[in-house]
């Protein structure tokens, strides 16, 4: 089994530009620099590779929006979306505090097919280690001539700046990721015009996830259908898969693509731990529907996930066991994003609290029947296009799959007015 | 837009409701169903900033084709119209999202309504009602907002704040404020400063009628506060500056309570500036003239009462007596006064109450105006041009709206990159992250910096002579035949080589200059570069303003200067003041000794000023509020305002009645036969070519709605009845108009009157402001029942001689010593104006007097900001401080005009300092 996303990361250590050399690191750029951008995207898009960041869309195809030639904007930007604030996901870290040298060859690769003049890293801040790592690798890449004027004496000039975030959840979604980093409030745009077209201060912009970029040198060295073959279905690639709840290995892993949630909660993760029962799981990061027992054997691959009827999102399982309230789970987690929605638009600002503050009765207690039906409005009313982005709908996701597979809790909570799952009567 | 074969233009259709609608295109869908008069509620929303799909309350079912019956959910702000569309507004899921927006927008919403200003005109009740919602299911706390201190002008209350984002959207995008901002996140998000102070933008005021909900209120109105019902309400025309943007006036129980925004495309469109909007306080003042007075030695105020009958028979004698009456005129009153004291004391007699400087300007001007081959641009002329220059103005404190307008138009040229791009322009978040900083070009030629200086291509501060010059070099650079000024710098003139260029480029342009520089050489080069620029086929406007709401009213009217009272052989006695505090318009001394030549003088005033405390009888002239008549704006709009209610306190009148009655009283009666507004219009239109079509502008005294006049006060007027009763207990007849069809009273028309005469905008359901949109006949577009506006400089200007004005170097005097600075004068929209400054919140606003140097010059003197100074002959008994102010030239001084205390000045003038008072500053 192949990994090419890992194969160099030693548990503490970071790899530095020579080890990274060693293992053939930057021999993707180099043979990317000898294509035209326009094959580059070409490559790409029939690599099948998908963003990694949750929305599963070909990233080939992304760029080929982004004007080319005479006519096409000087100024072009691509960003690397390091603003991993997903509760539950972890995977960018590895590969920013593992590999950095990775991320910024996939990243000039990129800027290079879409002719980019500047790249930035959009990093979360509380990533203080990968920042530290980061900008060690951006230095060493400058010194070896990989980045700065006339890269590898193609005439190509690129400059990755790296860009700490305030911390926001919302900074992550792609559009508002572009108003923070012009320094505006970190609210969503609307699209179209989409950020390729007109993005960063205006100008044709890609925005990529981390593993999304970090695949791009191996594509490029290997080729796309070496790419493809390392998936288990027809999706293609690797994906790090990361489990973290009551199990007796939390961690991340990089396996073929289209590999079961079962053979990645029992065989990587190890199964739960004992004394625990697995109840269900949130596929894909905080934002995803649950899936239950019955799923277990579901293909963690972008359509498979969506047909049991949740998303794989970013790939990183949350556990809920059966000795943690499903309605305390839940409720964390909306207020998680009640707290991020950025205030914009009114279904989700003024929503989200009110999903919060109803959960937050049943658990303590106070609820009432009346209080299902204000949760279950919220699920229809804050679906995807009653919202200006897509922050409320991946919230209701948890809740109304929550409400569906573990209505009984919540019930008890009400008939018995408080949580079963607490000692004390509160 | 799609052209037929004929290359008509084929409007697209669309299906609302399965109703078939030919519509505009380009237009959102929420925009265009307001057109069609379908009632869809919104909130972020605003006709004039644009969409950005926050609130998400104007949702609507958007179908792929007829046989679609699933469709989807869509905003309809931002759903552009295409061909063939098929939308729903009334389906099921459509209506139930919108009342859930509104429930939950309502979550933290106080329901104050009933305590709250905007209560009875908010438009969060009208939607809320719309979208019927009704049953409130939150059972939680609500968050509370501690409020802020923005300023004697807004109120603040942050807990009725429903987070539509539009007084950021307008105070920032929009007007360019810098310090209203949304702070804080998720369902904490708070609109305000930060921390408190004084909002800083001149167009605060807006923010009461841009807030759907009474988060943003008139602080001037809560010291007096009314609901909207309870108002008599009249159009009115503010009188604060030339631009003559057209106002709502409010009155219950005699007083003014406030102005707000009478909607006109071409002109103010739907904002006014804080001086228009609060400049109305001096109305109910303390130093208002009630009844007529007469000069007593004896008491106390200098003045005694008498009443209307001595006062005839009193003013019979004296001017029956008098060999010459001598008139002075006004630019802040009507033309129908200023006509009716020329007539009475005959052309000859007549004298514009101006400057002497103001008059020659004022004459260039209007000389300009009229013979130019250039548009006159309106408000709305420039906000849609393309590259503006501006020459010697500070728009901002002189002329306010016109700088919001510049505003706009500065990002008119990049709007045609969003066309590439494919956005639409009025998606206007996209829009503004697209173009982020770009700008057109705009131009900024002022002595001294200014609030526009940020969005200028080229900025140049300058003296007036400087200014002129330096517009004699882009004329030159545009058309050769101007010759080039003899002592330009290589650095000025590349510049203005850089300007003609950007000028002549210009898909459209508009030059923009004034009277405020005191210097003609300023309006001539003006009007050259306008020429060569008209000349080239080029799409361009000029547009001049000017010191007072009638000055170019005035100026055409005619009269003589000032300065030559008393200078002719011939002896008068007696001398009429029409509401003119000549005291700004002349060094002291010189008015002292004009007025001391006069046995007789009559002021004719609403307020106690220098002028009037020197009157031998005083008649007090109604305030704008309080009569009729014309006014001329700066591009030669003649606009009419009416009497908003009647003055049951004193004697109040206007002065065109006043003077009427004068007339009245002495056999020959000039005025004979004039009895009203009228016969006023059609006597002068008799008399001047140029206000040709004046009478036909006045909607006759006899128009009728049905067989009713329009009435100024709403069906739901309250307390009629009672609100005499300390009086009697009949309810009193209201005063019968004799000047316009409308009624003092509840009677008569409530629906959409032609538009001049529209007292207010209301319409069922619509309680708000927003109710202008079912007046409009587009959203944006020009009012329904509109009557064209008479412009008197729109004729036809072929025959008049377009040549090139040359720079007159005459007038040049020269510094006498080395420690004289040359003056620069410096405006203020809160100071500047004689009238809005006497009282309330605008009169706390008014900077303390100062004189305005360079750091640099004043570092030279060894002069501190503490420094007080004392301008050499004048009579003081404080210094006045000194303000460093960066953009000034260095051997200049800025003295700003109009604020107490400060010396009259004329141009070009020399000015020496001397210290007041070393400063007690140590380092």
């Amino acid at each position: 089994m192949e990994t090419p996303l890992t194969k160099n990361i030693i548990k503490g250590k970071t790899i530095d530009l020579k080890i990274y050399e060693k293992s053939g690191g930057y021999q993707g750029l180099r043979k990317a620099m000898s294509k035209n951008p326009e094959d580059i995207t070409s490559i790409v898009k029939e690599s099948g590779l998908k963003g990694r960041g949750g929305a599963g869309f070909n990233t080939g195809q992304k760029w080929s929006f982004v004007p080319m030639g005479k006519d096409a904007p000087k100024e072009k930007y691509l960003i690397a979306n390091a603003d991993e604030m997903e509760p539950g996901t972890f995977k960018d870290r590895l590969l920013l505090e593992g590999d950095p040298h990775q991320l910024i060859e996939g990243m000039i690769i990129a800027s290079y097919a879409i002719q980019a003049s500047n790249a930035f890293i959009f990093m979360r801040w509380t990533y203080q280690n990968s920042a530290d790592q980061i900008r060690k690798a951006i230095a060493e890449a400058h010194e070896a001539g990989y980045l700065g004027r006339n890269i590898l004496n193609t005439g190509f000039d690129l400059d990755i700046h790296l860009h700490v975030s305030a911390g926001r959840y919302i900074c992550g979604e792609e559009t508002a990721l572009l108003n923070a980093l012009e320094g505006k409030r970190a609210i969503p745009r609307s699209k179209p015009p989409f950020p390729q077209v007109s993005g960063l201060f205006g100008k044709p912009t890609i925005v990529n996830n981390v593993e999304t970029l970090c695949n791009l040198p191996h594509i490029i060295d290997k080729g796309k259908e070496w790419y493809k073959s390392l998936s288990i279905t027809d999706e293609g690639g690797t994906k790090l898969y990361g489990v973290s709840g009551r199990v007796k290995k939390p961690g991340c892993w990089e396996l073929p693509l289209g590999t079961t949630m079962r053979e990645i909660i029992e065989e990587h993760a190890g199964g739960m731990l004992d004394g625990y029962k697995f109840r269900g799981a949130l596929p894909g990061g905080a934002s995803t529907d649950f899936l239950i027992e019955e799923h277990m054997d579901t293909v963690m691959d972008y359509s498979s996930a969506m047909k049991a009827g949740s998303r794989l999102g970013t790939g990183t399982l949350v556990i809920l066991d059966d000795k943690t309230c499903p309605v305390g789970f839940v409720h964390n987690l909306e207020k998680f994003f009640a707290h991020e929605s950025c205030g914009w638009c009114t279904p989700c600002r003024d929503g989200l609290p009110w999903v919060e503050k109803v959960l937050n009765a049943i658990e303590n207690g106070e609820g009432v029947e009346k209080d299902m039906k204000i949760l279950e409005f919220h699920t229809s009313y804050l679906s995807p296009g009653h919202t200006y982005c897509a922050l409320a709908p991946g919230a209701m996701e948890p809740l109304q799959s929550a409400l569906k597979y573990f209505r009984e809790d919540f019930m008890k909570h009400i008939n018995e007015k408080r949580c079963p799952w607490r000692n004390n009567y509160a | 837009m799609k052209k037929d074969v004929h290359g008509g233009i084929i409007m697209p259709k669309i299906y609302i409701d399965n109703k078939e609608y030919e519509v505009k295109d380009g237009k959102s869908l929420l925009e265009t169903s307001l057109t069609l008069g379908l009632n869809l509620p919104y909130f972020c929303w605003h006709p004039k900033l644009g969409s950005v799909g926050a609130c998400r309350q104007c949702a609507v079912k958007s179908f792929k084709d007829a046989d679609d019956k699933k469709g989807k959910i869509v905003m309809a702000c931002m759903e552009p119209i295409k061909d063939g569309m098929h939308v729903s507004i009334k389906d099921h899921e459509a209506r139930k999202f919108r009342a859930e927006v509104s429930e939950s927008l309502m979550t933290n919403h106080p329901h104050d309504c009933p305590t709250c200003d905007e209560g009875g005109e908010c438009h969060l009740q009208d939607m809320t009602i719309m979208t019927g919602h009704t049953y409130r299911r939150f059972k939680f706390n609500k968050r509370t907002f501690e409020n802020q201190y923005l300023g004697p002008l807004v109120n603040h209350e942050m807990n009725r704040c429903i987070a539509c984002y539009r007084c950021v959207r307008f105070y920032k995008d929009y007007a360019g404020g810098k310090d209203l901002e949304v702070l804080g996140a998720h369902n904490y998000v708070y609109f305000g400063r930060h921390e408190d102070g004084v909002l800083e933008s001149e167009f605060s005021g807006n923010l009461v009628e841009v807030c759907p909900t009474g988060v943003f209120t008139d602080k001037t109105l809560k010291k007096h506060f009314t609901r909207k019902w309870d108002y008599t309400s009249a159009p009115s025309v503010c009188n604060l500056c030339s631009l003559g943007c057209n106002t709502i006036a409010g009155e219950r129980y005699g007083k003014i309570r406030r102005i707000r925004t009478r909607y006109n495309k071409e002109v103010n469109g739907y904002f006014l500036c804080d001086r228009g909007r609060y400049g109305y306080e001096y109305t109910n003042s303390s130093k208002r003239i009630l009844t007529p007075l007469i000069k007593d030695a004896q008491s106390e105020a200098g003045f005694k009462q008498f009443d209307v009958q001595e006062v005839q028979s009193n003013l019979k004698t004296i001017l029956s007596g008098s060999q010459n009456v001598i008139g002075i005129g006004s630019g802040r009153t009507s033309l129908e006064s200023n006509y009716a004291l020329r007539t009475f004391v005959g052309a000859d007699n007549f004298y514009l109450g101006m400057s002497n400087t103001d008059y020659e300007l004022n004459h260039i001007a209007a000389e300009i105006l009229k013979k130019s081959s250039a548009e006159k641009y309106s408000l709305n002329d420039i906000e849609n041009t393309e590259c503006v220059l501006i020459l010697g103005e500070d728009i901002t404190n002189t002329a306010p709206m016109l700088s919001l307008a510049v505003r706009q138009s500065v990002r008119q040229k990049p709007m045609h990159r969003i066309d590439k791009l494919k956005i639409n322009r009025w998606d206007d978040k996209t829009v503004r992250d697209a173009l982020q900083q770009e700008k057109g070009p705009f131009f900024n030629i002022t002595p001294a910096k200014t609030k526009l200086d940020e969005l200028a291509l080229i900025n140049l501060h300058t003296d007036p002579e400087g200014i002129g010059e330096f517009g004699f070099a882009i004329a030159h650079f545009m058309d050769s035949t101007n010759a080039l000024p003899e002592n330009i710098s290589k650095e000025y003139s590349e510049m203005a080589k850089t300007i003609a260029k950007t000028l002549m480029e210009a898909e459209s342009s508009a030059i923009i200059s004034g009277t405020s520089s005191l210097n003609g050489n300023i309006l001539k080069a003006a009007f050259n570069i306008s020429e060569a620029c008209a000349k080239q086929g080029k799409k361009t406007g000029i547009c001049l303003t000017f010191q007072e709401a009638n000055s170019l009213g005035l100026t055409l009217l005619g009269g003589r200067k000032l300065s030559n009272i008393g200078k002719d052989e011939s002896h008068h006695d007696s001398l009429i003041i029409l509401e003119n505090d000549l005291y700004r318009k002349a060094p002291e001394q010189e008015i002292d000794q004009t007025l001391k030549s006069f046995k007789n003088i009559i002021a004719i005033d609403s307020l106690m000023n220098s002028t009037t405390r020197k009157a031998d009888y005083l008649l007090p002239a109604g305030t704008i509020y309080e009569s009729d008549g014309h006014l001329v704006n700066n591009e030669g709009r003649v606009q009419r305002f009416y009497k908003v209610f009647v003055k049951e306190e004193g004697e109040v009148r206007s002065g065109q009645e006043w003077v009427q009655m004068l007339s009245e009283n002495i056999d020959t009666d000039p005025l004979a036969g004039l009895k009203n507004i009228f016969d006023y219009c059609k006597a002068i239109e008799k008399e001047y070519d140029i206000f040709k079509g004046l009478a036909d502008n006045v909607i006759p005294l006899n128009f009728r709605e049905g067989a009713q006049k329009v009435a100024r006060e709403p069906h739901r007027y309250s307390g009629r009845t009672a609100m005499h009763a300390n009086k009697t207990m009949d309810e009193p007849t209201p005063p019968i108009d004799k000047e316009s069809p409308m009624s003092f009273s509840m009677e008569g028309f409530h629906g959409t009157p032609p538009a001049p005469l529209t007292p207010f905008f209301w319409s069922p359901g619509w309680n708000s402001v927003q109710s202008i949109n079912k007046f409009q006949i587009e959203i944006g577009g020009e009012l329904r029942r509109e009557i064209p506006q008479l412009s008197v400089l729109n004729k036809d200007s072929k025959n008049l001689s377009k040549e090139y004005y040359k720079m007159d170097l005459s007038d040049s005097k020269h510094r006498n010593d080395k420690s004289e600075w040359k003056v620069l004068p410096l405006y203020h929209i809160f100071g500047s104006d004689e009238i809005s400054i006497v009282e309330g919140g605008i009169k706390e606003l008014v900077p303390l007097p100062y004189i305005g140097i360079n750091p640099k010059s004043a570092k030279k003197m060894e002069w501190k900001e503490s420094t007080l100074v004392k301008p050499a002959g004048e009579e003081i008994n404080k210094g006045i401080q000194l303000k460093f102010l960066d953009g000034i030239p260095e051997d200049c001084i800025g003295i700003p005009l109009g604020l107490k205390k400060m010396p009259f000045v004329e141009l070009e003038a020399w000015q020496s300092l001397h210290v007041w008072e070393k400063s007690k500053d140590k380092d």
